[in-house]
């Protein structure tokens, strides 16, 4: 039955289009875990079909918990990205609000200075950090590792939270001046509440690079006591003989933690997204 | 209990001088009103007394005191929004106590006087609610409420009825009203509504580009505006200018009120054709395209039945006609 608003055949194509991606973007990641379940033999005889009761295998997961310190790792990554985030988001929002609500001197200079960490990774500047993690005693430390994704993160999250302040109605910053609210008081318990859904925006945004990075805990933590996740599934790749089973249980379980923050983030996330668009 | 003087208060952003100059005198329990078309400067000027703007130069004193450097929540004011700006976490008891809790009023107090605003406004329903569960004229009234419990030597208002429907408006503006008569508290008030202005103020300020054009109560400006300015926006619909040379006046312009015109069929001043006609019912709007005045507005009270094409004779009461100089001031 064909409507105004609806018709069957465009239906079909927008929801072929979409499963379509919808399967693209989700074969790899069932890959992955499917095949952590399987034995050995079973991941290279035949890597696409789910695990049988012939091929079913934990071996990848005994290994990953016996072997290797993992749970630790674990709680490496999620102290790094957790603590990072919480500074990414609190400093971001701070200097957001200060760029959006205070006229000063130099205040369209400082957005644009701040902005250009956007556009420069971070990665260009490791020797410089390195050294500088070096001089101040900070290597493997988790420390060196929630400074440099502190300041990897803030950039996008000031550019993204002040054009959410700007928003915010004066009206109601003023209506807390008059009523004699300090200058902090409205920005933790006014401002920030309003601006809650473009914060789990940044979150998400600040949270996924973070988690998966590679790069930095290589250079600046690589110790057994600050591996992170992604620096542990590491161990088992090897020059000549790699653990396919293990990297897989693995990296199985890194997806775990990062699916949970995105779950508690994601009811705010869509509103975020589609705050300004639709009122 | 609230008086307040401006002297010489100048406020400009950057290049753009939006305030040159203001001198202001407000009484203990003055009615005041500010009025000028978008961008004059009024809302700024009611920042400045609140203390959310600093001006440039001048001084601001409330009382005796001079409050220039005075943060807003010390001043002694309390000020009504256009967009409410209702605290939307904070039920509306919270919403109207939080000032006086930030000022270390004790709690019994804050209850007794909380307990009195919400029963003039009659609020006392709604008062666990919050924002998001109110209409908007309940809102308005609880952004009412808040202020009527702080006991604030000045009250202000920024436009508190341009966010309400027309039948809202209309009511909330007895409500002011009344509040002000039973509180006879000093209230500064900023509309670009001529009709909330005539009605309202005791006195009402016309602001114009920066400058006061005109203080006065409201027949005042009604009856002798000083300038072109003031008679155009005081008024409604809007007086008629004629351009002086073309009558054989001295004056550079002429004006007259729609209200003080009238017409007829057979003779007259102005002879004109009916371009349209407004029937409202109470009166009749007619537009007449005169030979020698333009296009005019006539204000014909009751019913006055003309079809557009009509010729009409228009005269003027010349008790009632304003002339003008060059300069755009009242000719004696």
């Amino acid at each position: 039955m064909s409507t105004a608003t609806h018709s069957l055949p465009r239906a079909i194509g927008a929801h072929a289009v979409l499963l379509t991606y919808t399967v693209i973007a989700l074969f790899p990641v069932i890959l992955v875990i499917m095949n952590s379940f399987k034995s050995r033999a079973g991941i290279f005889g035949a890597p696409l079909t789910p695990p049988t009761p012939k091929t079913f295998d934990l071996i990848g997961y005994t290994t990953v918990f016996g072997q290797g310190d993992f749970l630790h790792y674990f709680q490496n990554s999620l102290v790094v990205t957790v603590a990072s985030l919480f500074f990414v988001l609190l400093f971001g929002a701070m200097a957001a609000f200060a760029l959006s609500e205070y006229r000063f001197r130099g205040n369209t200079m400082m957005g644009l200075y701040l902005a250009l960490g956007i556009m420069i990774p971070i990665r260009l500047g490791t020797v410089a950090i390195l050294q500088l993690m070096v001089a101040s005693g900070l290597v493997n430390t988790l420390t060196a590792l929630i400074l440099v994704y502190t300041a990897q993160g803030l950039p996008l999250a000031i550019f993204i939270l002040s054009e959410f302040m700007k928003q915010v109605s004066d009206d109601l910053k003023n209506a807390g001046r008059i009523d004699g609210l300090s200058e902090y008081t409205i920005f933790f318990r006014l401002v920030l509440p309003l601006v809650r859904p473009s914060m789990a925006t940044v979150a998400v945004f600040t949270m996924i690079p973070i988690w998966n990075d590679l790069w930095f805990p290589l250079i600046l933590a690589p110790s057994e006591e600050t591996k992170t996740v992604t620096l542990g599934a590491q161990l088992f790749l090897g020059q000549f003989v790699t653990n396919w089973n293990a990297i897989l249980a693995a990296l199985s379980l890194a997806i775990l933690p990062v699916l949970i923050l995105y779950v508690i983030f994601s009811r705010q996330l869509i509103r975020g997204i589609t705050s300004g668009a639709v009122k | 209990m609230g008086s307040l003087n401006i002297e010489n208060v100048k406020k400009a952003f950057g290049p753009v001088e939006v305030l040159k100059g203001i001198d202001l005198e407000v009484n203990d329990g003055e009615f005041v009103v500010f009025v000028g078309p978008s961008g004059c400067g009024k809302s700024t000027l009611l920042r400045v007394i609140a203390g959310l703007e600093d001006s440039t130069s001048g001084r601001v004193v409330i009382d005796g005191d001079d409050v220039s450097v005075t943060p807003p929540a010390k001043r002694g004011i309390a000020m009504v929004f256009q967009t409410y700006a209702l605290y939307p976490h904070l039920t509306v008891k919270n919403n109207m106590g939080l000032g006086l809790k930030q000022a270390g009023t004790p709690s019994a107090e804050i209850e007794r006087r909380i307990k009195i605003a919400s029963a003039m406004l009659s609020l006392e329903p709604y008062l666990e609610r919050r924002p998001a569960e109110l209409s908007g004229g309940q809102r308005q009234r609880v952004a009412i409420g808040r202020a009527v419990v702080r006991e604030p030597k000045l009250f202000l208002f920024d436009e508190p009825l341009s966010n309400l429907d027309a039948a809202l408006r209309v009511n909330t503006r007895l409500e002011i009203a009344q509040l002000h008569r039973r509180l006879k508290a000093t209230m500064i008030y900023v509309t670009h509504d001529q009709v909330e202005a005539m009605t309202l103020a005791d006195k009402i300020v016309v602001l114009n580009a920066g400058r006061i054009e005109q203080i006065g109560s409201p027949m005042e400006l009604y009856n002798a505006p000083a300038n072109e300015f003031v008679a155009g926006f005081i008024g409604s619909p809007k007086m008629n200018f004629i351009d002086g040379a073309k009558l054989g006046e001295t004056a550079k312009t002429v004006g007259v009120r729609p209200e003080h015109l009238t017409v007829d069929a057979k003779s007259g001043a102005w002879k004109g054709t009916v371009v349209h006609a407004e029937h409202l019912g109470a009166d009749t709007n007619l537009y007449l395209d005169c030979e020698k005045a333009g296009l005019l507005t006539v204000r014909i009270f009751g019913v006055y039945n003309a079809e557009p094409g009509a010729t009409l004779y228009a005269t003027p009461d010349p008790a009632k006609t304003y002339r003008f100089g060059a300069d755009g001031r009242v000719l004696k």
